[in-house]
Formats: C-alpha cells, sequence, structure tokens
C-alpha cells in the first residue's frame, strides 16, 4: 500500500489532485482510494486530501496517518499546519515552490530523511505558464510521478485528460510533463552529486 | 463496469439504473453530491421518464414522496442529519402508510453543536419509524443496496433506508463496479401497488384509527417488518448468485467461527476494523468482526448464531443514547441473553472524529486482557472534559461548553504565525 497526503488550500483543487491519482493508478490496474478531509470547504482555508493504492482491496476507511508520501500545494502553510506528521523517514515531500528544498528553513527537521525524496517543485509558476492561472494540483502529480516512480507520467496524463474536458485537459497535461521533466531532472542531478 | 468513481456518483447512477419516476430532495451534506447527480440525469433525460421536484424543505421532499408512492410512482429522496429530522413526521408516516419509499441517509451528527460530520445518530433517531434500515460497509455495496432496497421495499410495501457514512464513504473515490440497466430490470419488476390513489378504483388513504384496531396496524408493520427477515437474505442471495457480490444479507460475520472475540460494528468502519483482525488473527489471536447490514428489522436470530462462541464482544457504535449508553449494544444484548458473555460498548466516530487503526488497536488490546470498560468512549480527551467540569464547578455563569472546548482545544484561534 502507497499512501500520499495532499495539504493545501480551497481553491487550489487538493481533492481533485487525490481524485485524479487515485483514477492514474486505477487505470494502472491498481486498487485505489482519494477522499478530502471533510472540512467545510472554503476558499483558502487549508484542505487536506488523502490517496491510497495498493495491489490489493482497500478496505480501510481510516484517514491517512502515516503518509508515504506528503504534496504540499502550499508553501504558506508551513507555519499553519502539521504538514509532515506521521511521514516516514523513508518518505517523500513535495512542495510547490519556487525556493530549493534546503532554501525553505526547516533546519534539521528532515535530518534522518533520503535527501533525494525532498523536492520542491515551482507547480504555481508552471501551472501560469500553461493554465494561465495559478492552479498548481495537475502539475504537482506529474512531479510526484517523477518523484516516487509509484505512477507513471502516462497514467496521470491520461487521467487529467479524463478529468479536465478539451484544451483545459490539454494544457493541464502539458503542466503535468512540465513538472514531470523538471523534478525528474533534479532527482537526476541530487543522485549525480551524491555519486560524485 | 468497474469504475473509479465517487461513492455519492455510484449511488446516483445506481438510483437511476432503478428507474425511479419521482425524486424529491433538498440538499443538505453530505447527501447533496448524490441528489446533484440524480437531478443533472433527469435535466439530461438520461433518467426519463421522472420528475424530479426542487422541494422547499425535507419535511416537503418525504411529503411529496409520500404523494407520489401513494399514487403509484416508484418515488425516491435522500437526506442526512437535521434534514432527517425536520422530515421526521413524515418519515413515520411513510412507515404507517405502507409506502415503499427508498431514501439514502448519508449519516451525519445531530447538533446542536452544529456539526456536519458523520456519525450515526441521525438514523438511530428513526430506527423506531418502522422503516427497514440497511448500512452500507463500502461503496460497493452501498451501490448494491439501492437496488435490494427498491426490490425489498416494494416486495413488502415498507420504505427503505440505506445507511451511508456521510463523507467516508459519500465522499470517497473507489472502484465501483457499476451494476447495467438490463441488469437491474431483470432485477427489478416494474412497482406493483398494494394500495394506490386511482380514480378508476377510488380509495382514501391515511384514515384516522383509533383504539379500535391501531395497534393492529402497529402489529402488521412488525409483521412485515419480521417477513423482512426472511425476504433481505433471500434477495441477497439472488443478487449475489447473479453478480457474484456479496452486498447487503442481515449480517455479515468474518472469521467469528472460532473468534473468542468478536467485534460487532456497523458500516464503513467495518472494512479498517477487518484489517486490524487479520493483523491479529495472524499472531494467533481468536478475534472475528460481525458487520450488521440489517439495523431494522434487527436480524436476532442471526446475530445469536453468529456471537454463539464468543466469549467477548465489543460493539463499536457511532451512536449513543445519552444517559444509557450504546444502542446497537442493546439490541445485541437482547438477542445473545447469556449472562457468562461480556459485553463492551465502545462509542466512536462522534461528530466525524476518525476512527483509526491504531485507535481500534488499542481496543482490541484492552479487550485481549479483559481490560476494556462496559462503556468506552474512544480517544475521549478527559483532560479537556475534566477541565470544563473545574469551569462549570468554579463559576456559576461558565457559559457554553462547546465554545469553552473549542478555545480548550485552541480551534478557536488557530495557530498563526508570529
Amino acid at each position: 500500500m502507497f499512501q500520499i497526503r495532499i495539504h493545501g488550500r480551497g481553491g487550489q483543487g487538493v481533492v481533485t489532485a487525490a481524485e485524479i491519482l487515485s483514477v492514474a493508478a486505477f487505470d494502472e490496474g491498481r486498487h485505489a482510494q482519494a477522499f478530502p478531509s471533510f472540512g467545510s470547504e472554503r476558499t483558502g482555508a487549508p484542505v487536506v486530501s488523502f490517496c491510497r493504492f495498493d495491489d490489493r482491496v482497500i478496505r480501510t476507511h481510516e484517514p491517512v496517518m502515516e503518509p508515504d508520501a506528503v504534496i504540499i500545494q502550499d508553501v504558506t502553510l508551513i507555519h499553519q499546519v502539521d504538514l509532515f506528521s506521521g511521514l516516514s523517514p523513508d518518505g517523500y515531500v513535495l512542495i510547490n515552490s519556487s525556493s530549493s528544498f534546503s532554501d525553505l528553513g526547516f533546519g534539521d527537521f528532515f535530518d534522518q530523511y533520503h535527501i533525494e525524496r525532498l523536492m520542491t517543485c515551482p507547480a504555481t509558476q508552471i501551472a501560469l505558464e500553461h493554465l494561465g492561472r495559478p492552479l498548481p494540483n495537475a502539475a504537482l502529480l506529474g512531479g510526484f510521478a517523477a518523484l516516487t516512480g509509484e505512477i507513471t507520467c502516462d497514467a496521470i496524463d491520461k487521467a487529467v485528460r479524463e478529468h479536465f474536458i478539451g484544451p483545459v485537459g490539454e494544457r493541464n497535461a502539458a503542466a503535468v510533463k512540465a513538472a514531470f521533466d523538471y523534478v525528474a531532472s533534479k532527482v537526476k542531478e541530487v543522485a549525480r552529486a551524491s555519486t560524485n | 463496469m468497474l469504475r473509479q468513481i465517487e461513492g455519492s456518483k455510484a449511488i446516483a447512477e445506481t438510483v437511476a439504473l432503478c428507474r425511479p419516476e419521482v425524486v424529491c430532495a433538498y440538499p443538505i451534506s453530505p447527501q447533496t453530491h448524490i441528489i446533484e447527480a440524480v437531478g443533472a440525469m433527469v435535466k439530461a433525460g438520461t433518467l426519463a421518464p421522472c420528475e424530479f421536484i426542487n422541494v422547499e424543505s425535507e419535511f416537503a421532499a418525504m411529503s411529496v414522496a409520500i404523494g407520489a408512492s401513494a399514487t403509484g410512482a416508484r418515488a425516491y429522496t435522500a437526506t442526512s442529519s437535521q434534514g432527517l429530522l425536520f422530515m421526521m413526521e413524515a418519515v413515520y408516516n411513510a412507515a404507517g402508510l405502507g409506502l415503499p419509499i427508498v431514501m439514502t441517509l448519508a449519516n451525519r451528527a445531530i447538533g446542536a453543536p452544529i456539526n456536519i460530520w458523520n456519525d450515526h445518530s441521525d438514523a438511530m433517531a428513526v430506527r423506531d419509524s418502522g422503516w427497514i434500515q440497511l448500512f452500507a460497509e463500502s461503496n460497493q455495496e452501498a451501490s448494491d443496496l439501492h437496488v435490494q432496497a427498491f426490490r425489498l421495499a416494494e416486495e413488502l410495501s415498507v420504505p427503505v433506508m440505506v445507511c451511508v457514512d456521510g463523507f467516508i464513504l459519500t465522499h470517497a473515490v473507489e472502484g465501483v463496479d457499476l451494476l447495467d440497466q438490463s441488469y437491474v430490470d431483470s432485477f427489478l419488476p416494474p412497482y406493483e401497488p398494494r394500495q394506490m390513489l386511482d380514480t378508476k378504483a377510488p380509495v382514501s388513504i391515511g384514515a384516522m384509527v383509533g383504539p379500535e384496531a391501531f395497534e393492529e396496524v402497529r402489529y402488521l408493520a412488525h409483521l412485515r417488518q419480521l417477513d423482512a427477515l426472511e425476504l433481505i437474505p433471500e434477495i441477497a442471495r439472488e443478487f449475489f448468485e447473479s453478480t457474484g457480490r456479496d452486498s447487503g444479507g442481515l449480517v455479515r460475520p468474518y472469521r467469528t467461527d472460532d473468534a473468542e472475540t468478536v467485534v460487532v460494528a456497523m458500516g464503513s468502519v467495518l472494512g479498517t476494523l477487518k484489517d486490524a483482525v487479520d493483523a491479529r488473527r495472524d499472531l494467533g489471536e481468536l478475534v472475528g468482526v460481525l458487520g450488521v447490514t440489517s439495523f431494522r428489522p434487527f436480524p436476532s436470530e442471526a446475530v445469536r448464531d453468529a456471537l454463539a462462541h464468543a466469549r467477548q464482544i465489543v460493539v463499536i457504535e457511532k451512536a449513543f443514547s445519552i444517559g444509557a449508553g450504546g444502542v446497537l449494544s442493546t439490541d445485541i444484548a437482547i438477542a445473545i441473553h447469556h449472562e457468562q458473555t461480556l459485553l463492551r460498548t465502545v462509542i466512536a466516530g462522534l461528530g466525524g472524529r476518525a476512527i483509526t487503526r491504531r485507535s481500534l488497536e488499542k481496543v482490541l488490546d484492552d479487550a485481549s486482557r479483559d481490560e476494556l470498560a462496559p462503556l468506552t468512549f474512544l480517544d475521549l480527551d478527559q483532560g479537556a472534559v475534566d477541565r470544563e467540569r473545574a469551569r462549570m464547578q468554579a463559576s456559576r455563569r461558565s457559559g457554553p461548553s462547546a465554545e469553552n472546548l473549542l478555545r480548550d482545544r485552541g480551534t478557536v484561534s488557530p495557530k498563526i504565525p508570529a
């Protein structure tokens, strides 16, 4: 079972992101589940969504308490919400930011984590470029595919096009690809640096 | 066809396959997505003939369903929480009149304090109304139960409520194998009313009944529910034989055969419980789970059979009778009636508090050591309760407890960066 928690703010497509990710996993033949954290949805309020996928039937309906990956759609949540609660030292973190991970001021918080699993991705910028709107959710899923390898970029691409019909789907798919390429190259960079 | 789909949408599409002729509803979270989706299908003409009636309240929703059903139409509605309470009088009427309305109840807590999240208080509030109440464990079962519900309701002339955990199921996107139209048409014959307002054969429905016959009318309703105890498993069996899916029925025992401890529950928590039980079984612990699918009628005999060998029964319920204790537990206690069995009640998941695997493990740990209290409130913040009790003791005007507790939790002014 692989479990993902997505943090963002109302209006950023946090719930949609989890749903699309679950559809992508489903399309790859896995069992998948996505659900929101069920707040009273308000634009700008902190929102959490969850996704889990597995090769076996998923019976549990508890929230994701110990995520394998955390996606942060809004970097301003860092001071407001316990974003990394339950995240194991083997976990992945993908943050929507144009700063580098080490510049985000986490101090020694992530010392026990794998540095190649901690990434930022300028998803809002990528979204503005491709969609003309600051909606980072689809792009971050591309980045998630590149970071974790738990799902293919093709599956994300297909699920995004299923969800956003027509030109909007095209533009989101382009954002997915751009973010995938960005994170994939970062992952390679870190790998090269660590072997040198 | 297997689809990755939101629970509400799967329910709506399945309801549409049942060809309801009148749908009337008033939106309330977490039922809203179901009704929106049904409404959209009526508007698009993909669900036809069907009249979607926008009503001004839940009371009107159930009243319209009663009127529609009395004219021989297949009627459907859905609600939650306060919505159900607002239609309560009509809920009793639908059952008292014996009208086979099907209603989805997206289970949600009842205020005050206002709370939109899941528990089973709403269903429990109408458990004595005469409706059949079926609880879904997953979105697959939630969908399948609706087809079975229409069949059951119409065969017996009893309304059926399909209880689906609000948000946890209604808003979860999962794989659901949706039935196709030809299958549903073969499983669910056209509605043949037992009573009907018909100008060609006029009758009145809804007579005033005095002491001379009221008890008999009520007893007949009881007998129809007892008939349902036979019919529910029969319908589930037929459904299983034709679809291969184990949906519905009275109870669902899981690894109970040799279990010393059996956990009893209803709804979506059963999945999490089964995971916990499997892990314990791997360690050799003799634990099992009993899911109660049919809460009304209450399947006493099936429950008794499933729990016959258990030394300890732990009932986990998402509602309780304030001042008394568990609701489901009471029915279980009456069903088993042997005093040597330990019966433990755990109240959990109130107002949407997540029932985590970790907390369930703690319950099972305590149970395995015979340390579970007769009545436990899962994950209760005793400190917060004690502090409020102390405030009440210290000052006559201690103020509203709900607000005090929120302040105590720091929720009123959340953490904001300095």
